[in-house]
């Protein structure tokens, strides 16, 4: 299943915030995550994660740190902020509302025959 | 890893330098992902080669990551030429653009004449001193001119016609109440002149944030898109006054001995009219030659904001020493606080030219020291201000500089302390840029209750 571009870009903040929220990690780990909790479905080229970063950095919901990898090369490193917690928590409400909402509506619509003829 | 890697890697990273919308830490970030991406594959059992292109493939056309990092940054990115921008003007329609400025230029200056001559006088037979109202309303004439060439400008987009609206409200409130206020024809006081002549266009500059920033006003980018576009402007507007001033002296010196009655003329007519054509051509220039100033107007206000800190820290230590010799008089007043609003445009100039975070540090705290300084100073002019008010009682002119520095004073406080939470890391530098952006209106509203309400207010005296 392809996920439409618009959903992935709109999924990705929350995503992010959330995947840094639990320990603090660099870039590729991040995408590594991503896809391992997706099992491969949720996918963007990995480059745009760098701009989103930064941009998430810039208002302030994240912080950079520049570190060492095992091997010894420089890594940038982020961890979540205060700001960065709320944001999820905000994120988190108006997600659950959209697929409750989703939910409903294809629940309620799964129930009825497909050509449905209202009374 | 090997040679070949490492060769391929040089030569991506090469690549990576050409658009400079990716700072050199970024793409060492890049690089970083890559590395680890090829180590990965390499430990699958793939060679070298099949491991490097297929990171490069997964990490994605570097073209679309330096226009996405372009956008991350366009709030403080000069350089979006370097990226292949659709938006960019043909030479043609850049073309039809200096023609509508000079068109609305020549209509504006015609309009300032007749306004001019049949209210103060032509040259050389003054008819009278005029009524601020006048004087108001001659102010206004450019800041429509430039009004109506943007909204002209952007007549294609959509929602064009409540932007036009939008756009024109404030300068027809400003031109109606001019007009048909009391300062019209009754009031006479000398102060009303220089105080209208100063807050109407400052009023009216309300219209041509609306008419540049149209629907998307609320938007904190697109408002400093605007204060870019008002900080060029000026920067060729001043150019194209130092040069129209050595052609008019040269003009006058040869003119002179020729036909001497003619100078007056020269200076009013001729000298006025290139002036509020220059206001539309100046904006013409800044949308068409937008790569030369853009890149000069960041290196200007790196020179000046430490330079503009000196001068505010110096003095403010000066008055707190020393104390003020003699009470601040008015023109001071208007000198200081034209420091203030410089110091106000060089620190959103310095964060809307910010690139990487530390390297502008130094620029951060400069900015910081001018702020500080530019409290103190108009801390000390508002408790003069009080102190002449409860002496000598409430005047327009009083009321207006109150209010001015009232409003100086608090977006001057939390600017500093915004700035001061942003060095020590507590703020990102997106809540300082958000505080100056909302707090812009401010002046304009203020600007026009000045010039509307006063009049209504203070109208006997």
């Amino acid at each position: 299943m392809r996920i439409d571009k618009d959903l992935v870009a709109a999924v990705a903040t929350p995503l992010v915030l959330s995947i840094v929220a639990d320990s603090p990690s660099y870039g590729y780990a991040i995408l590594a995550r991503v896809r391992e909790l997706s099992a491969g479905e949720l996918e963007w080229s990995d480059g745009m994660l760098y701009p989103l970063l930064h941009r998430l950095e810039e208002l302030g919901l994240l912080t950079a740190e520049w570190g060492r990898s095992p091997e010894g090369r420089r890594r940038k490193y982020y961890s979540i902020t205060r700001a960065g917690t709320r944001a999820i928590a905000q994120q988190r409400a108006q997600w659950s509302t959209v697929t409750a909402t989703l939910d409903r509506l294809w629940q309620r619509s799964a129930g009825q025959p497909v050509l449905g003829v209202t009374p | 890893m090997s040679a070949v890697l490492e060769t391929r890697i040089a030569e991506w990273r090469a690549q990576l330098r050409v658009p400079t919308a990716i700072t050199a830490e970024e793409a060492e970030e890049l690089e970083g992902h890559l590395r680890d991406e090829a180590a990965v594959l390499l430990a699958a059992g793939l060679d070298e080669d099949e491991a490097f292109l297929i990171a490069i493939r997964r990490l994605g056309a570097i073209d679309a990551i330096s226009a996405e990092f372009a956008r991350t940054n366009s709030a403080r990115l000069w350089k979006q030429l370097v990226l292949a921008a659709p938006t960019t003007p043909d030479s043609r329609s850049a073309l039809t653009g200096l023609w509508w400025a000079l068109g609305i230029g020549l209509v504006a200056a015609a309009s300032f004449q007749l306004l001019l001559g049949s209210v103060i006088g032509w040259p050389g037979a003054t008819t009278g001193p005029g009524t601020p109202a006048a004087y108001g309303l001659l102010t206004l004439i450019p800041v429509a001119a430039l009004t109506i060439w943007l909204l002209v400008r952007r007549r294609d987009e959509a929602s064009g016609r409540r932007r036009v609206l939008l756009a024109l409200t404030p300068i027809l409130l400003l031109t109606i109440g001019l007009a048909l206020g009391p300062l019209g024809p009754r009031i006479a006081g000398g102060e009303w002149f220089a105080l209208v002549a100063l807050h109407a266009p400052i009023a009216a500059w309300l219209s041509v944030g609306l008419a540049d920033v149209g629907a998307a006003w609320r938007d904190v980018p697109r408002r400093m898109d605007f204060v870019r576009f008002t900080g060029e402007l000026a920067i060729y507007f001043t150019l194209l006054a130092l040069g129209g001033g050595v052609l008019f002296g040269l003009t006058s010196a040869i003119v002179a001995p020729l036909a001497p009655a003619a100078l007056p003329w020269l200076a009013q007519v001729g000298l006025g009219s290139c002036a509020v054509v220059a206001v539309p051509v100046s904006a013409w220039l800044v949308t068409a030659k937008q790569s030369i100033i853009e890149n000069l107007a960041p290196v200007l206000a790196r020179i000046f904001l430490p330079l503009v800190a000196l001068v505010c820290l110096g003095a403010a230590a000066l008055y707190l020493v020393g104390g003020a010799q003699r009470g601040f008089d008015r023109e001071f007043m208007i000198v200081l606080d034209v420091l203030l609003v410089l110091v106000l445009g060089l620190v959103l100039y310095n964060l809307s030219a910010r690139g990487t975070r530390r390297a502008t540090r130094f620029f951060d705290i400069a900015g910081l020291l001018a702020i500080f300084g530019a409290l103190v100073l108009d801390t000390m002019l508002l408790l003069d201000l009080i102190d002449r008010v409860g002496d000598y009682g409430w005047t327009a002119n009083r009321v207006a500089a109150l209010g001015l520095n009232l409003l100086l004073v608090v977006v001057l406080a939390v600017a500093a302390a915004l700035s001061a939470l942003q060095l020590g890391g507590r703020t990102p530098i997106a809540a300082l840029e958000r505080w100056l952006m909302s707090t812009l209106p401010a002046y304009s509203i203020w600007a026009a209750v000045v010039v509307l309400v006063h009049p209504l207010v203070f109208g006997t005296g």
